[in-house]
């Protein structure tokens, strides 16, 4: 018996040891940090303990900039990715021909790297003094003016990245709805028919329930996802998202960890803490109220 | 509502790509059914019954023909405009709907003039749920239901707008076989008090013959024969049906026509008079057999299984096709089996003889004075 | 007879209504299909434009006739681009090797050995599943710092060498191979390391085969952590090279150079997809997330 044990704990060593230093030691420690005040990096020391930190990130103007940041994000690309994925996905399971074309191509973008093909986002966006780019090529023709999306006013900016963001996460939820939508019997659909069921109602009424545990799992994680915003507004406005206005929660951590601004890990630490919260309490609420409106079979 | 079909044919491309010969699932189908009926339509597996119900109600579109509901012609009509109640083999419950829920659903579809109001729903819904004996469960999901109340509740949504023709796919193939008996009995009785002209698909040759009006009998999507089920059984047009319907089996032996006589083997088993001399499959159905000492037809005996009202005989003879023959003897007859020969004579009007190419059938004239 | 001509009617509308529904369904998908495909397209043309070309188009071009791979040369002698390559795919190995071993080992304890306190254990490593990443970065960072690994390639793999999402996943598969095997195999004397070898690695290759591609994927993109732990450009990983590239590489204004750079990074996860489609696919909708 006791050699037994011994044998288990040897074969799960390796897990234990990696995950104890790098993530249930940093747990217990962002927790301090987030309540040592005054912490210096370079002599590792601090003045005192308290709620500092987060008095300090809370009334930090880029701070607020990146909470309102990213809850833009997050109101914006949730609902429009999953409506868009829902609309694709039933499109792509209602036609035969060229399916696995379509399939295919839509998810390519999940297999490119976020911070290299941002730059080419960038580049049809963005408006130069040499050219004003493709985008604005295409707002000229149906008789718009030229807007620069990368350096120009706030909501260019932010749509740019809504887009992009939408554009990225897509992928994801396209392939698992398809799947979803293909896992639904057939018959159920046919009996709808032979009862003369409308296409809208065949839809609200019986596909949208079938998948609503898919649905709802793409939207937390969709929530979740969208919180944590952060590399594909670097590949758009580059590292300094504070200059651009366009810094998210994450960003802001790790701009107070490191560059320019950073050495800073207690006032991450409060922000990583906040950012935790927020995301806990709209995962909760989510979960809530899906126990209305979700079906498990 | 009658129910005509004229030359209906559905050709599917077919899935292996190197062969460009089309699968036809339905070949040319040209019958009627009369208004009111219990229509069992049966085949082995594979056959085009699924096919043809799904051409019957608007889910398929045939490659060819057309079909006529009354005097409507409704083969390129879509399924809502048809007037068809389908009941799924699997029944295809809405499982996050409650059963109430799941029989007002196809009257939630009716749009325009013919809308109804909640409460003619819900009359609707609880009329058609009585029907079915149900109205206690209407609160229920389908997951909290059995087998056989899943099926009645199916039978419920197909009916609740009144169809003009109910179709049920296989509708008692998912129940265990104390149900299913039951079931079928329920079917008939639903039939009966609706009225409506009914088609059920099974592979099951005795569940179609004991509630049908009228059976019809396909394969490869051909069909072979339509008829009252008796009669069918009685006088079966080709090999196929006579060995599909009965059971036990019919048993089918390699025989011979010579100067008018019906030979297996060396015996002259039977007079079959008007019939050229040629090879043939004889059939002999099990309750043809009369068990007599000096019978014209000798097998070589295996066992005797006394069944309670029957005796089954099971003996073995070198031209038979089956690996057994099977015969069925009243438990009236006295037997005394010592030998290892079991001698019969046979009852002509339960012999067929079926042409060894066409397997079609050859009539010979019965002389009743033979028995 | 007013009938018939009434069902015609509906015939004719009901095929109409589909013709229509199919054309407005393929015009959607093919839009979409536009929208995603046009960036790539976008990409490798620029990357084809020479220099002076590119910039002497006030209104971009859809296509060039003087096609030239010069962009291609610069990119890989004007900044390393080779080393970010190597780099990348030098951490994307190791990572997911010493992942692969790790998660092995444990997903084994987990599905197949008795002893105290497994139950536990367990419970606590599927809580830790719903820590996130932004929590324990900040002291990880500080920890590599402190062991003087920044800039190192120890430093960049050994934060994400376990998974307990990929612990989870391996052990449920683990656990369907029925006991029978394992019995058996005690019978014949096989001892559990190789049971574990000949048996449950083989027969759960399609799940270890997805959690490699989903690895590699995470590998190739990660850019984060990097970002935090190099500054040195030559340990840069694709991400922060192209990074690199695009604030002070080339001039800023080389446009069709840095698109040669992006194709080359793009081009290696491409391929792989095309190849492994379906198993990448199966494998994502299985055990992967993103946004």
């Amino acid at each position: 018996m006791e050699k037994r044990n011994l044998k288990g704990w040897l074969y799960l060593l390796p897990a234990i040891l990696f995950l104890g230093v790098f993530m249930v030691y940093p747990l217990i420690d962002v927790f301090i940090y987030s309540f040592e005040e005054g912490y210096n990096s370079a002599s590792q020391t601090f003045f005192g303990v308290g709620a500092y930190n987060y008095s300090y990130v809370l009334h930090d103007p880029y701070f607020l900039q990146a909470i309102k940041n990213t809850f833009i994000l997050v109101v914006i690309t949730v609902p429009v990715s999953t409506g868009l994925a829902l609309l694709i996905s039933v499109g792509l399971n209602s036609i035969k021909p060229l399916r696995d074309l379509y399939q295919t191509v839509y998810f390519l973008p999940y297999v490119t790297n976020t911070l290299a093909v941002g730059l080419v986002f960038m580049i049809l966006f963005k408006k130069t003094a040499y050219s004003d780019g493709l985008v604005n090529m295409l707002i000229n023709l149906f008789g718009g003016t030229s807007v620069d999306f990368i350096d120009g006013p706030y909501w260019a900016k932010m749509f740019v990245l809504c887009f992009y963001t939408v554009w990225v996460v897509l992928p994801f939820k396209i392939l698992i709805l398809t799947s979803a939508l293909a896992s639904v019997n057939e018959d159920y659909y046919k009996a709808a028919k032979v009862d003369g069921t409308s296409r809208l109602r065949i839809f609200t009424r019986i596909t949208v329930p079938m998948i609503s545990p898919t649905l709802f799992y793409l939207i937390i994680t969709g929530f979740i996802g969208a919180f944590k915003a952060y590399s594909d507004a670097v590949a758009l406005f580059g590292t300094d998202l504070n200059a651009a206005e366009m810094n998210t929660i994450v960003g802001y951590i790790y701009d107070m960890l490191y560059g320019n601004s950073g050495g800073y890990p207690s006032y991450a630490s409060a922000a990583a803490i906040i950012l935790f919260a927020i995301v806990l309490t709209i995962t909760c609420i989510n979960l809530l109220v899906s126990k209305k409106h979700v079906h498990y079979s | 509502m009658k129910v005509v079909l004229e030359n209906l044919t559905k050709k599917f491309p077919s899935r292996n790509k190197r062969e460009k010969a089309d699968v036809i699932a339905v070949n040319n189908f040209t019958f009627e059914i009369p208004d009111g009926k219990l229509i069992g339509l049966l085949g082995p597996s594979g056959c085009g019954k699924s096919t043809m119900l799904n051409l019957l109600c608007g889910l398929l579109t045939p490659t060819s023909g057309k079909i006529f509901f009354g005097e409507d012609d409704v083969t390129n009509l879509p399924p809502e405009n048809r007037g068809v109640g389908l009941v799924f083999q699997n029944y295809a419950l809405y499982p996050h709907l409650t059963v109430k829920q799941n029989i007002t659903f196809p009257l939630e579809n009716l749009k325009g003039a013919a809308k109804l109001s909640k409460e003619v729903m819900a009359q609707k819904a609880l009329e058609a749920a009585k029907l079915v004996q149900i109205d206690g469960l209407m609160d229920r999901k389908p997951s909290e239901l059995s087998g056989g109340q899943q099926q009645r509740v199916a039978i419920a949504r197909a009916l609740v707008k009144m169809p003009r023709i109910l179709l049920l796919d296989e509708p008692l193939s998912n129940l265990d076989a104390r149900l299913r008996l039951q079931t079928r009995e329920e079917i008939r009785r639903i039939q009966r008090e609706t009225g409506i002209t009914t088609i059920f698909v099974t592979h099951d040759q005795e569940e179609a013959m004991s509630i049908s009006d009228m059976i019809v009998v396909m394969k490869d999507g051909i069909l072979q024969q339509i008829g009252k089920p008796q009669e069918v059984y009685d006088e079966p047009v080709n090999m196929f049906v006579a060995t599909f319907l009965g059971t036990p089996p019919i048993n089918v032996f390699d025989a011979e026509v010579k100067d008018g006589k019906l030979y297996i083997g060396k015996e002259a088993v039977l007079e079959v008079k008007g019939v050229a001399d040629r090879e043939v499959y004889a059939a002999i159905r099990p309750e043809g057999f009369i068990l007599k000492e000096d019978g014209v037809f000798g097998c070589d005996l295996n066992e005797v299984e006394v069944m309670g009202r029957d005796i089954s005989v099971v003996s073995k003879h070198k031209n038979s096709r089956n690996t057994e023959i099977r015969s069925i003897i009243s438990s009236d007859t006295k037997i005394e089996l010592n030998s290892s020969v079991v001698r019969f004579d046979i009852k002509p009007h339960k012999v067929f003889i079926f042409d060894k190419e066409t397997e079609e059938r050859i009539y010979f004239d019965v002389n009743e004075g033979d028995l | 007879m007013q009938k018939p001509v009434d069902y015609e009617k509906i015939e004719k509308a009901a095929k109409n209504r589909k013709r229509i529904l199919d054309i407005v369904i393929y015009a959607f998908l093919t839009l979409w299909a536009i929208v995603v495909l046009f960036p790539f397209y976008w990409m490798i043309l620029t990357s084809v434009k020479s220099y002076g070309a590119y910039n002497s188009e006030y209104i971009p071009k859809f296509f060039t006739l003087s096609p030239t791979l010069q962009n291609y040369a610069d990119a890989f002698t004007s900044v390393p681009l080779t080393r970010y390559l190597l780099n990348t795919l030098v951490f994307a190995v190791a990572t997911t090797a010493i992942m692969l071993f790790v998660i092995i080992l444990a997903a084994f304890a987990f599905a197949r050995l008795d002893f105290k306190g497994k139950n536990l254990v367990f419970t606590l490593f599927l809580a830790l599943m719903m820590i996130p990443n932004e929590l324990v970065i900040i002291t990880n960072f500080v920890t590599i710092t402190n062991l003087d690994m920044r800039n190192t390639f120890w430093g960049l793999i050994l934060p994400s060498v376990t998974s307990v999402f990929y612990i989870y996943l391996l052990k449920e598969n683990f656990a369907q191979i029925p006991d029978q095997l394992y019995y058996a195999a005690k019978v014949d004397g096989t001892s559990d390391l190789r049971y574990l070898l000949k048996v449950m690695i083989p027969i759960c290759k399609p799940t270890i085969v997805t959690i490699v591609i989903l690895k590699v994927i995470e590998c190739w993109n990660s850019y984060v952590w990097p970002r935090l732990i190099t500054d040195d450009e030559a340990y840069f990983l694709v991400s922060n090279g192209i990074q690199e590239i695009r604030e002070n590489g080339f001039g800023r204004e080389n446009i069709p150079a840095m698109m040669a750079a992006v194709v080359v990074i793009s081009v290696p996860l491409v391929v792989l997809f095309l190849i492994f489609r379906k198993k990448i696919m199966e494998g994502v909708s299985r055990g992967g997330t993103k946004g």
